[in-house]
């Protein structure tokens, strides 16, 4: 046995560090799937006769729908009428403001590091946090209202701003996409709703927090971001789970509409429970994120940083409609013990002179299996599409694999399509190096692998970007030595 | 400060070195020559700690610990640096991320304070003079496209950053051109004193100039087969090594 096997054998698995939950009164919808259980979401939260209808119609394709079984990922089948569609903490009327928020959530938040008064006062960042299905709190709200930028939950824009909502609620992704995005049309719990107006380029980052406590619950949130002409906005999403021996399930839906000469960043640093060392529990990440660049010169730009859930399926994409719109990925999808991640990007070319950007870097420890999936369509009015693409492959260790499936398809022959994948293993020599330099192994993975996924992680908003390093870091602890 | 006794190391089976005997004292400055495959980088290898070589025999003692006993990472946090014959790349990680990682992991092991920013490129500062390494070279990722008199010189730097009791310089001169060969020399001597000590592997006694060795061994199949003072490399450079191997092949 060599000694990179030998000393993954030692593997030993950081406990998830946010594996705990607590224990709140929640007022929550009876397990099951039914058009009976979407009347009560609907009614719970008090929504207009439009909305429900939509809901339903949704309901209805995804019950002719099947699951999908093209990704490189095995589980077992997950029994859709077990679920509850709904959980919410109890508490009588929704807050006004932060102070009136349940302190026991605030706890929660704060054991998470992401305390909202902090958050707030500090880092001159908005939050909107989600718990399970609802929004708890949106931070900074009048300075974003000055300026005519909306951000708050789902629920509330779809009261507030239903004109907004109604227009582009499904407009990037329809209800009729798959199997994943029907089921969030009929069922979305909450999520957060961003509009920029025309011209205003927003000060904050505004940042989402994803927790899911209860059990047996899915969580199907549902994220809208416009903006509008030459405006811009940076978004960041992260997310945690606790610890439970079952798996969870999560399917967002994120739509990102972008006008001309307007401009979205929006990055992800997800860190939902992966499952034990075991590969006992853990989440399924089926997400749906689509932006599409609608107007001339506009783009955006996904940055994602991946390392929980069990399963991942996700593939965020960018549909380049106006001429010189440009889309961006750069990702690191981290994978250890029994995860198994199926993520990857479409840029999709439609307008003429648009360019995309694909940087995939994947990382492979333990039984881990890791695959890039990537599309890139010219279309035949795409005249002088650019698209280049990178996907690099970390290996840790020879139980754990890597695959990239790029598919291009290309009708304009003006377009120029790069491709470049690599393959490489943390070497052996490279950690006797570091170690020679008297740095632990531990943290001689950690430079190693922070240095493999820069270029990605040198996109993230810097806060977060010191976050995601650490957060590789501790997925990987342990890996090696 | 090192004593090396009997030691015997293979590696998948085969064995490499076959009983060394080496006791280096501070401020000692030992010269290890050797044919092509004689066992010269094993040595240094074992020594600091690599994993794929078995040691079968034999004790080395570093300044009263059991250097065998101690992992890679605390043997060079105890003072044992090596600068590699071949060293590595690592993509993406900035000389000046690495090199400020391993000294505040040593001044941790030794109980001192990090140095803070500050305090830590002003030390660079005065080590890049030293070696005369360009600031561009270290803010680029470690090693990667460095060429070969680049990662040599980049090597002796940690060094100086890194200020060990023994060094062992595994052929820092071969890919160095005159100029060079003279600057990190000269770095090489200036870190010098009484309290450490310096191994020096190569096969040209031009280095030996420079460095001016109190010891010169020979290794030949995994042994020290000759050891003399700086006359000895003169005259291997005029002889070449088949005078020993005849010399050695015959007693066997
Ligand atoms: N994995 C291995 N399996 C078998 N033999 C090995 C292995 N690794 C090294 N060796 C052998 O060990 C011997 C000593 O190698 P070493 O690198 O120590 O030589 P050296 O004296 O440093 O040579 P050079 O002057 O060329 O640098 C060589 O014959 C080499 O082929
Ligand atoms: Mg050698």
């Amino acid at each position: 046995m060599s000694k990179d096997n030998q000393i993954l054998e030692e593997f030993t698995s950081k406990e998830y560090e946010h594996g705990w939950s607590v224990d709140m009164e929640v007022d929550e919808a009876p397990p099951g799937l039914n058009e009976e259980i979407i009347k009560w979401i609907s009614a719970k939260k008090e929504e207009p006769q439009w909305l429900l209808d939509w809901r339903l119609k949704a309901f209805k394709t995804w019950s002719e729908m099947t699951e999908p079984e093209w990704a490189n990922v095995t589980y077992p089948k997950i029994d859709l009428q077990a679920l509850r569609y709904y959980s919410a903490p109890k508490k009588s009327k929704k807050p006004k403001s932060l102070d009136e928020i349940d302190p026991e959530l605030l706890q929660i938040y704060e054991r998470l590091g992401i305390s909202l008064n902090e958050q707030k006062k500090l880092q001159g960042i908005a939050v909107d946090a989600v718990l399970d299905s609802v929004s708890v709190g949106t931070t900074f709200k009048d300075t974003l209202s000055k300026l005519g930028i909306i951000f708050c939950s789902f629920s509330e824009a779809v009261k507030e701003h239903p004109d907004l909502v109604k227009q582009y609620l499904g407009s990037v992704v329809p209800m009729t996409d798959n199997y994943y995005a029907a089921l969030n049309s009929a069922v979305f719990s909450d999520g957060s709703f961003c509009y920029i107006p025309a011209g205003v380029r927003c000060p904050m980052e505004l940042s989402t927090y994803f927790r899911i406590n209860a059990a047996n619950t899915g969580q199907f949130e549902r994220t809208l971001i416009v903006a509008e002409d030459s405006s811009y906005v940076s978004y960041l999403e992260g997310c945690t789970a606790p610890q439970r021996d079952e798996n969870q399930l999560h399917a967002a839906v994120v739509e990102i509409y972008a006008a001309k000469n307007a401009e979205v960043k929006y990055s992800t640093v997800q860190n939902w429970f992966p499952g034990d060392k075991n590969g006992k529990g853990g989440i399924y990440n089926f997400v749906t994120k689509r932006g599409i660049c609608a107007g001339d010169n506009s783009k955006i730009s996904w940055t994602q940083v991946e390392t929980g859930s069990a399963v991942t399926w996700k593939y965020p994409s960018c549909i380049l409609k106006g001429d010189n719109s440009v889309g961006e990925f750069y990702s690191v999808a981290v994978t250890n013990n029994y995860q198994q991640a199926d993520t990857g990007t479409k840029m999709i070319h439609i307008g003429k002179n648009t360019k995309s950007r694909i940087v995939s870097k994947g990382i492979s420890a333990g039984k881990s299996q890791n695959s890039y999936r990537g599309q890139v369509q010219v279309m035949k009015r795409a005249t002088n599409a650019r698209n280049f693409s990178q996907c690099d492959s970390l290996l840790m260790g020879d139980k754990c694999g890597a695959h990239t499936f790029p598919y291009i398809d290309i009708q304009n022959s003006s377009a120029k399509v790069e491709h470049e994948a690599t393959t490489s293993k943390i070497g052996e020599d490279q950690l006797f190096y570091c170690n020679q330099r008297g740095i632990s192994t531990e943290d001689a993975v950690a430079l190693i692998v922070n240095g493999y996924a820069k270029e990605v992680l040198n996109q993230l908003p810097m806060e977060f970007a010191v976050e995601a390093q650490k957060l590789l870091a501790l997925t990987l602890e342990g890996s090696v030595g | 400060m090192l004593s090396i006794k009997n030691l015997h190391a293979s590696i998948e089976g085969t064995p490499i070195l076959r009983g060394i005997n080496l006791e280096v004292k501070p401020g000692e400055v030992h010269a290890i020559m050797g044919p092509n495959g004689s066992g010269k980088s094993t040595l240094a290898s074992v020594l600091a700690g690599r994993e794929e070589y078995e040691v079968t025999d034999g004790s080395v003692d570093f300044l009263g610990k059991d250097l065998l006993d101690l992992a890679p990472e605390d043997r060079a946090r105890e003072g044992v640096f090596l600068a590699f014959q071949y060293p590595v790349e690592i993509p993406g990680v900035s000389s000046t991320n690495f090199l400020r990682t391993a000294v505040n992991q040593v001044r941790e092991y030794r109980g001192l304070e990090p140095l803070d920013a500050v305090k830590f490129l002003s030390e660079m500062k005065e080590k890049m003079k030293l070696v005369e390494i360009d600031q561009k070279l270290l803010s680029r990722a470690l090693n990667e496209g460095f060429s070969g008199g680049e990662k040599k010189r980049n090597e002796i730097f940690q060094m100086a950053m890194l200020e060990p009791k023994l060094s062992i310089l595994d052929e820092t001169d071969s890919g160095l051109d005159i100029d060079a060969l003279r600057v990190v020399s000269n770095g090489v001597n200036k870190l010098k004193s009484n309290e450490n000590a310096t191994i020096v592997v190569t096969h040209y006694q031009r280095l030996l100039d420079y460095i001016v060795p109190d010891y010169v061994h020979v290794l030949y199949k995994g042994r020290i087969v000759k050891s003399g003072t700086k006359e000895l490399a003169l005259e291997l450079e005029e002889k070449g090594y088949d005078w020993i191997k005849e010399e050695v092949d015959a007693a066997v």
